[in-house]
C-alpha cells in the first residue's frame, strides 16, 4: 500500500508540515464525525430489530447496544426512550450523536482556513439541522429519517472533502481520524456481538439468531456486500471473516488498518519524519491482520482478539499525538 | 435550532411564505413610509426625485415585487448562516453566533466622490504614520507644541516600550479602517480612525458576493468597481513588511494571529487567512526562542517572519503587557524589538486613534505634509479644555459623549436619546476624569434606502473604507457601509443592532442615469428584468 515517494509533487510544497493544532483539529473532527455516523447506523439498526421482537425481550438488547457503543454499562431496568435519548440527544454525554456533530464542527472551526468552504458549509448545515431536532413523544419509532440524515450528511461531507480539498497533509489527517475511529468502533461492536452470541462456527445460524447476525452486518453497513461474496447464507465464521479480514470492504477492520498505514506513511514523508513510532505500531497491527486466518481468530476467541486490536488502536492514537500534535518543544529546539 | 430564524433578522420573515397573499406579488415595494429628514439622503435630491447615480436602482426597486426581494433576502440570510458568516455576541451563552444582518439595497458612490475620499484617506494615513514615527522617536511635533505632550503621554494606548524602535519602512499603521460619515451638506467627514485592529472587511466581501447573485444584470449596467482583490493586496502589503534580516526575504512566512474561536471576528480571521493562503495561528501555536518566533507544525518548528495580528496590544505578550493574557505569545515583544519579526499593525498605534488626539489630526496633517486636510474632522470638544467642557456640560442633551480609548460603540452617551440619570452619570464621569472623554455635537448621519418588511425605508448609514499602507497606499473601491437598522437609530455598530450593505463605487459618474439618451442608444438597462437570486 505504500505509495511511491513523489518528488515531483514534493517540489510544489513550500515547506513541510502544517500547524499542529490544526492537524489535531482535522483529525478529531474526522473521528467525531465517524463516531456520529457509526452510532446513528447502529442505533437505527437496533431499533429496527427491536420492532421484530416481543417488547419484553428488549432489556438485554439495550445493554448490548450500550456495550457495543462503549457507552458504559447500565444496571437495572433500561427504558428504551431515555436510553436512545442518551445516545442521541444528551449534550452531557460526549459520545451522543448531537455532541459528536457539535464537536466535529467545533474542531473544523479550528482549522477552517485549511479546509474548503464547501466542507465547512456542509458540516455547518448538518449541525444546524441536527440542532433543530428535538425528541418528541413516540419519536424513536419514527426515527429512521433522523438517523438517515446523520449518515447521509456524513457521507456527503466525505464526498465533498474528497473532491474539494487538496489531498495533502491535512486531508491525510482526516483519513487518519476516520479510520482510527472506524477500526476502534468496529472492533468494539463486533467483539461485543461475538461475546454475547458465542456461535457454532460452521453451521448456518437458526432462525431466532438469524436476525441478530443480520443486525451485525447491517450495523457495519455490510449486509449487501456480504451477500455478494458469500450469498445470503449467514455463517458466523464467514461473517467474522468478512468484517475483520476483508481487504476490500470499507467497513472492515483490515481495510481500516490498511488506510491508517497508508495515511501514516504519506504523512511521514510529507513531514520528513519517517519510520517513527506511529508507523511502526500501525505496521505491526496491519501485519497481524494481513496474516491472520479466521479459524485461528475463532479458536482464540473473537472478542479477545478484537480487544487486543483495540488496545493497539489506542496505542496508534497516542503515538500520533506524541509525534505530530503535542511533541516536546525542547527536543525540537535542540535539533 | 430555535434561534436560527431569529438570528438578528426582522421578525416577520419567519412567517413566510404562507402569510403572503399572492396578490401582493404584483405590487412593488412602496416608498410610502420613506422618511425625509434634515440629514443628507443618499438616494433622493427631493422626495420622489432620485439623484442621477441612483436612478436605475430606483426604477428597479419600483418594478421589483417585494416577494422576490424578500425571498432573496431570506436566501442571502440562509447562505450567511450556512457559510458561518457570523459574529459572536459577548455575554450571551445561548446562540452566541449571529449573522451580521445584511441589507440588499446597495449604497452607491459616484466616482468623483470616491476620488475625493481616496485622496483624503491617503493623505490622512500618511500623516498619521509620520506622526507615530515622530512621537516614538524625536517627538518634534511635541517639542513644537503642536500636539500637547501630556495628551500623548497620558494616552492609555501610548506604549513607552516602543520609544526608539524602528519599524520597517516607518510603517506603523498598515491596515486602517476609517469611519466616514456624510454630513447634511453632502460632505464626507472622518468620524473615527481605527488604527489598531479594524474589522469588517470580510463582510464587505461577503456582501458583494451576495449582491452579485441578487442583481447580476444591474452590476453589469452600472459599471461597479470590483473589490475581490483585497486579500491579495493585503498579502502583498504584509509581505512588504518582512524584517530586513529575515533568512528568506523573498518568501517570508506570514501568519494571521487570532485570539481564537471565541473572538467576535473569528469568521473574518479564518476568511482572510484562507483567502490569502496563510496560516491562521493562535497564541498557543507560537513560541519565542532566542528572540525568534516559531510556530509548531507537524514537521517541527518553523520560523515566522510577519504576523498580521488581530490581538490587541494589551494581550499580545504577557511578559510585556497584560500579565494575565493567555491569548498572546510570551516574549513576542522582545523578538519584535530585536527586529526578527514584523507586526501589522505595529504596537502602540492606538495613541493616534485616541479620540482626543483625533481632534488634532488636521494640525498633524498640516505639520507633516504642509497640506490642508482633504477630509474634515467632525467638530470635537476636548473635556480637558475648561471652556469646551462647561459648554458641553450645559448642553449634554445635544451631545454625543465618547470615552477616548473605546471602540465598537461601547462607553458612549447619545445625548438626545439619553435619560436624565444617564446624563448625570456622564457629567460625574467627565468631571472625575476629563482626559478620558470628548464630546461631539449629535450628527445627522446620512440616510439611505433599506429594505424593511416589504417596504423601502430610510436608515442612517456610515462608511468604513479599508486602507492598506505599504510601499504605496491601496484602497479597494468601496468599503463597509454600516446601517443602523433600528428606526431612527444613529448607532451602526454590529454589537448594537447594526447591519451592513454592499457599497458600489461607480467607474463613471454618469452610470446609473436613465435619461432618454441612454435609452435611444439602446441601453435598456432598467427595462431588463433583474431576477433576484432565489433558492
Amino acid at each position: 500500500m505504500r505509495p511511491p515517494r513523489n518528488y515531483f509533487v514534493r517540489s510544489f510544497q513550500r515547506e513541510a508540515g502544517m500547524l499542529s493544532r490544526v492537524a489535531d483539529g482535522l483529525y478529531w473532527m474526522s473521528r467525531y464525525l465517524e463516531r456520529a455516523e457509526h452510532s446513528a447506523r447502529l442505533v437505527d439498526v437496533e431499533l429496527q430489530l427491536w420492532l421484530d421482537q416481543s417488547p419484553d425481550a428488549g432489556a438485554g438488547r439495550w445493554r448490548f447496544l450500550l456495550e457495543a457503543l462503549s457507552a458504559g454499562a447500565e444496571t437495572g431496568p433500561v427504558d428504551p426512550t431515555s436510553l436512545v435519548d442518551k445516545l442521541v440527544f444528551t449534550r452531557t454525554n460526549p459520545s451522543s450523536i448531537v455532541s459528536c456533530i457539535a464537536a466535529a464542527r467545533e474542531n473544523l472551526r479550528q482549522g477552517r482556513e485549511q479546509c474548503s468552504s464547501e466542507m465547512w458549509e456542509q458540516l455547518n448545515r448538518l449541525y444546524l439541522e441536527i440542532m433543530g431536532k428535538k425528541p418528541e413523544e413516540g419519536w424513536i419509532l419514527n426515527s429512521h429519517g433522523f438517523f438517515w440524515m446523520v449518515q447521509e450528511g456524513a457521507h456527503l461531507f466525505q464526498g465533498i472533502t474528497d473532491s474539494t480539498m487538496s489531498h495533502g497533509e491535512g486531508w491525510q489527517y482526516i483519513q487518519l481520524g476516520r479510520y482510527v475511529e472506524r477500526a476502534d468502533t468496529l472492533a468494539a461492536f463486533i467483539g461485543a456481538h461475538f461475546k454475547r452470541l458465542a456461535p457454532p462456527a460452521d453451521r448456518a445460524v437458526e432462525a431466532a439468531a438469524y436476525l441478530e447476525w443480520i443486525g451485525l452486518l447491517r450495523g457495519c453497513g455490510a449486509f449487501e456486500a456480504y451477500c455478494k461474496v458469500y450469498t445470503a447464507e449467514i455463517l458466523p465464521l464467514r461473517v467474522a471473516e468478512f468484517l475483520v479480514l476483508s481487504p476490500d470492504f470499507p467497513h472492515s477492520l483490515r481495510f481500516s488498518v490498511d488506510r491508517i498505514n497508508a495515511a501514516l506513511h504519506i504523512i511521514g514523508d510529507l513531514t520528513e519524519r519517517r519510520a517513527n513510532l506511529p508507523t511502526r505500531v500501525a505496521g505491526r497491527l496491519r501485519a497481524r491482520l494481513s496474516f491472520s486466518q479466521i479459524e485461528e481468530i475463532m479458536a482464540q476467541g473473537v472478542h479477545a482478539y478484537l480487544e487486543a486490536v483495540r488496545s493497539e488502536c489506542a496505542e496508534i492514537h497516542s503515538a500520533i499525538r506524541d509525534i505530530y500534535f503535542d511533541y516536546p518543544i525542547e527536543a525540537e529546539l535542540a535539533s | 435550532m430555535p434561534r436560527r430564524q431569529r438570528a438578528g433578522r426582522r421578525s416577520t420573515q419567519g412567517a413566510l411564505p404562507a402569510a403572503i397573499a399572492p396578490v401582493r406579488n404584483l405590487v412593488p415595494p412602496s416608498f410610502q413610509h420613506y422618511r425625509f429628514e434634515s440629514s443628507y439622503d443618499e438616494m433622493f435630491e427631493a422626495p420622489g426625485q432620485p439623484r442621477a447615480h441612483y436612478q436605475a436602482l430606483y426604477q428597479t426597486l419600483l418594478r421589483l415585487p417585494p416577494e422576490e426581494l424578500r425571498r432573496s433576502q431570506q436566501a442571502a440570510d440562509l447562505s450567511f448562516l450556512h457559510e458561518g458568516i457570523t459574529f459572536t455576541v459577548y455575554g450571551n451563552k445561548e446562540g452566541t453566533e449571529r449573522i451580521f444582518p445584511n441589507d440588499l439595497v446597495p449604497r452607491i458612490i459616484p466616482s468623483h466622490e470616491w476620488a475625493q475620499i481616496e485622496k483624503g484617506l491617503t493623505q490622512r494615513i500618511t500623516a498619521l504614520n509620520l506622526f507615530l514615527n515622530d512621537i516614538y522617536h524625536d517627538g518634534k511635533i511635541l517639542n513644537d507644541g503642536v500636539v500637547p505632550r501630556e495628551l500623548v503621554c497620558s494616552c492609555r494606548h501610548f506604549r513607552r516600550e516602543m520609544r526608539g524602535l524602528d519599524v520597517p519602512g516607518g510603517n506603523y499603521v498598515t491596515i486602517c479602517g476609517t469611519d466616514l460619515v456624510r454630513l447634511p451638506d453632502g460632505c464626507f467627514a472622518v468620524l473615527e480612525d481605527n488604527l489598531r485592529v479594524p474589522s469588517g472587511v470580510s463582510y464587505m466581501l461577503a456582501n458583494r458576493k451576495v449582491l452579485k447573485r441578487v442583481f447580476p444584470t444591474m452590476f453589469q449596467d452600472y459599471g461597479v468597481f470590483p473589490i475581490d482583490h483585497y486579500p491579495q493586496a493585503l498579502l502583498a502589503t504584509l509581505r512588504g513588511l518582512v524584517p530586513p534580516d529575515a533568512p528568506v526575504r523573498n518568501d517570508p512566512v506570514t501568519v494571521l494571529l487570532t485570539p481564537g474561536v471565541g473572538n467576535s471576528a473569528y469568521f473574518e480571521h479564518t476568511f482572510l487567512a484562507q483567502q490569502m493562503g496563510i496560516e491562521l495561528v493562535e497564541g498557543r501555536d507560537l513560541l519565542v526562542h532566542d528572540n525568534v518566533v516559531y510556530m509548531r507544525t507537524t514537521a517541527g518548528l518553523r520560523r515566522v517572519d510577519v504576523i498580521y495580528r488581530r490581538v490587541d496590544d494589551d494581550f499580545i505578550d504577557s511578559l510585556c503587557f497584560r500579565r494575565d493574557s493567555i491569548l498572546g505569545v510570551p516574549g513576542l515583544f522582545n523578538a519584535y524589538r530585536a527586529g526578527n519579526v514584523s507586526l501589522a499593525n505595529a504596537i502602540g498605534t492606538g495613541v493616534a486613534d485616541d479620540k482626543a488626539v483625533y481632534a488634532y489630526v488636521p494640525e498633524i496633517i498640516k505639520y507633516y505634509l504642509d497640506e490642508d486636510p482633504i477630509l474634515a474632522n467632525v467638530p470635537t470638544f476636548l473635556m480637558t479644555r475648561e471652556k469646551e467642557r462647561s459648554h458641553v456640560l450645559q448642553h449634554l442633551d445635544q451631545m454625543v459623549v465618547k470615552a477616548v480609548g473605546e471602540s465598537g460603540g461601547y462607553g458612549m452617551l447619545i445625548g438626545p436619546q439619553s435619560t436624565a440619570a444617564q446624563r448625570e452619570e456622564f457629567r460625574t464621569r467627565i468631571l472625575a476624569d476629563p482626559r478620558n472623554y470628548i464630546a461631539q455635537p449629535t450628527l445627522a448621519l446620512s440616510s439611505a434606502p433599506c429594505f424593511v418588511d416589504g417596504e423601502v425605508e430610510s436608515r442612517h448609514i456610515d462608511l468604513r473604507p479599508y486602507i492598506l499602507f505599504g510601499e504605496k497606499v491601496t484602497l479597494v473601491p468601496g468599503g463597509l457601509t454600516r446601517v443602523a437598522l433600528r428606526k431612527g437609530s444613529l448607532v451602526v455598530n454590529s454589537s448594537q443592532g447594526g447591519g451592513s450593505k454592499d457599497t458600489w463605487v461607480l467607474r463613471e459618474s454618469t452610470n446609473g442615469l436613465v435619461g432618454s439618451e441612454r435609452k435611444s442608444a439602446g441601453l435598456h438597462s432598467v427595462n431588463r428584468t433583474t431576477r433576484p437570486w432565489t433558492v
